[in-house]
């Protein structure tokens, strides 16, 4: 049988090409790029050390961009899952037409998220936005806001839309989850007497925890690198207000020509997700798991 | 029984709530999409226009190589869907079937590509490309969509493989059948269901992606509608009407695609959280 297979190389050899020329390359060619001077036309000019980290660590615009991911990586997350499990459980239940409701969730999902960002953009719009129209009729607002104007109202609204394009998915994931809980465990719990909410974080929330897992890592890094969001609907203004590290990171690169420090914050992003994504592993309790 | 009927319709009337939410900006789209261009810029503005004006549909094809970014869209996105095919069905057939000495660390590796987001390396990749001479190329565009879709596909197609018992094959292989034989007359079939799941993933996905096709396109020639689009989004005028005809041009394939396969979508993701 081994004879047939030849072993494993003709099997994953060409997986592993493909992930070595395109995905680990571009990772050497960053963290090489990070320690280089690179003139604005893309021109090596020699090894610098670590003079990029140290140009980007006084970059004024930082410590913002920052914070802001740190915050808009947590909320988004947060938020997503939160909704995700009271969806699930709807799309879960018997009703009728809940197939069409399926059908809507699918839509933000399969659409390009840089096209339902831009009607977003045009929604919320200060003087053409139909949102400014329906408040104003409503009697919420007594003038058109400019939403996206100034980063206090604009960056929640960049966290509504990340959450609105992060939810189907999600809600897919934890439904898919739901599934695999046998439905004799509810008789079960009901002939027991348990509550509704007792056999929810009895039976189900515990064997939700290997979605929740897979739903909660890919987004975390999926949020963290969200880019056409934040592009479209304030391109990170006004100023930097609204960037995101990914956001600056690319400004850096292709708007200030500041090829180095860019990739030096690309560096600096892998250390960041890595630790998300390990803090994470620790609250779950997950790696411990696997080890056992 | 009044309150399985009270149930059903507090159950239906949450659904209907949650599906106008997650329809409010397509619906959006799709008025603004048929309204005439006096009428675009009213303000406050009009809930709906006065007439629809379908000729925007039609107008918006002169106005940018509309035809040719959909073209462009179609071969990147088809062609990293059949790269990600050949590449990852072997390699999750063996990973699912066999134990061998670097098994773990192939597995890690995949893993770790998961992690990667093309986003975030840009610069890497761009530099990458350049280096190669292949920026503003359907090829860079086409491996890079491949690459980044290859772990989810290996992830869900393993699971799949997996649940297969590995009897059924034997069984066929002692009727004389060769190893490829069972594979594709039996092991694949049985797979449908993963499939159809990483090869609609792997095209929406590449169908949608942005970021990259950003950076390494320079011309219409190879452009994605992705990137196409913002060419209606000015320094100070953006041409909304053109722009969602366009964007609804592009969902609405997708869309019916993804939903064909709706009913495969929560097993292919049940197989992959499992494994």
């Amino acid at each position: 049988m081994k004879k047939i297979l030849a072993g494993p190389i003709p099997w994953v050899g060409p997986m592993l090409i493909l992930i070595f020329t395109v995905v680990l390359w571009p990772v050497f060619e960053m963290v090489r790029t990070s320690v280089l001077e690179i003139s604005g036309s893309g021109k090596e000019k020699g090894f610098v050390g670590l003079e990029n980290y140290q140009e980007l660590l006084a970059n004024p615009n930082l410590v913002g961009a920052f914070a802001r991911t740190i915050s808009w990586v947590v909320i988004v997350v947060a938020l997503t899952i939160f909704i995700s499990l009271f969806l699930a459980q709807l799309l879960n239940a018997e009703f009728p037409g809940r197939r069409y409701v399926r059908w809507a969730l699918i839509v933000p999902w399969a659409s390009s998220v840089i096209m339902t960002a831009t009607s977003f953009r045009w929604m919320l719009d200060g003087y053409y936005g139909i949102l400014n129209r329906i408040l104003l009729d409503l009697g919420l607002v007594d003038e058109q806001v400019e939403w996206l104007g100034n980063p206090e109202s604009s960056f929640p609204m960049l966290i509504a839309v990340a959450v609105f394009v992060s939810l189907p998915f999600t809600t897919f994931v934890l439904l898919a989850g739901l599934q695999t809980v046998p439905g004799e465990l509810y008789e079960a719990a009901r002939v027991d007497g348990a509550t509704p909410w007792k056999a929810y974080f009895g039976i189900t929330f515990p064997l939700l925890r290997t979605s929740l897992f897979v739903a909660t890592v890919i987004n975390l890094i999926n949020v963290f690198n969200q880019f056409p969001i934040i592009w479209v609907m304030t391109q990170g203004g006004p100023g930097y207000e609204t960037d995101t590290t990914t956001t600056l990171m690319y400004k850096l690169a292709f708007k200030s020509q500041e090829v180095g420090q860019s990739a030096a914050l690309s560096v600096l992003n892998f250390a960041v997700i890595l630790v998300f994504v390990l803090i994470y592993l620790r609250a779950s309790g997950f790696s411990k798991k696997e080890e056992n | 029984m009044n309150t399985s009927i009270a149930k059903k319709s507090a159950l239906t009337a949450a659904g209907v709530l949650v599906a106008v939410i997650f329809l409010i900006p397509y619906a959006r789209m799709f008025t603004t999409a048929l309204t005439p261009k006096a009428e675009l810029y009213s303000i406050p503005a009009e809930y709906l226009p006065t007439w629809f004006d379908f000729s925007n549909f039609i107008t918006v094809w002169d106005s940018a190589p509309i035809a040719s970014y959909i073209v462009n869209t179609l071969i990147i996105a088809g062609a990293a869907t059949v790269v990600v095919l050949l590449v990852a069905v072997p390699a999750a057939y063996y990973l699912a079937r066999f134990r061998f000495k670097s098994r773990n660390l192939i597995l890690l590796l995949v893993l770790a590509t998961q992690m990667f987001a093309p986003t975030s390396m840009v610069i890497g990749i761009y530099r990458e490309f350049v280096a190669l001479g292949l920026v503003n190329t359907y090829t860079s565009l086409i491996l890079v969509n491949a690459a980044f879709n290859l772990a989810f596909s290996v992830w869900i197609l393993s699971g799949f493989f997996s649940s297969i018992p590995a009897e059924v094959e034997e069984a066929a292989m002692l009727d004389g059948c060769s190893r490829i034989k069972v594979l594709r007359t039996i092991t694949l079939p049985l797979a449908l269901p993963g499939l159809l799941t990483a090869i609609i993933f792997t095209f929406i996905s590449a169908w949608n992606e942005f970021v990259i096709a950003l950076t390494l396109t320079s011309s219409p020639e190879i452009r994605p509608l992705t990137v196409g689009i913002t060419g209606f989004i000015g320094l100070y005028e953006v041409q909304w009407h053109y722009v969602f005809a366009v964007s609804l041009i592009a969902i609405i394939p997708v869309v019916i695609l993804f939903i064909s396969i709706e009913k495969w979508l929560v097993s292919g993701l049940t197989a992959g959280s499992i494994k």
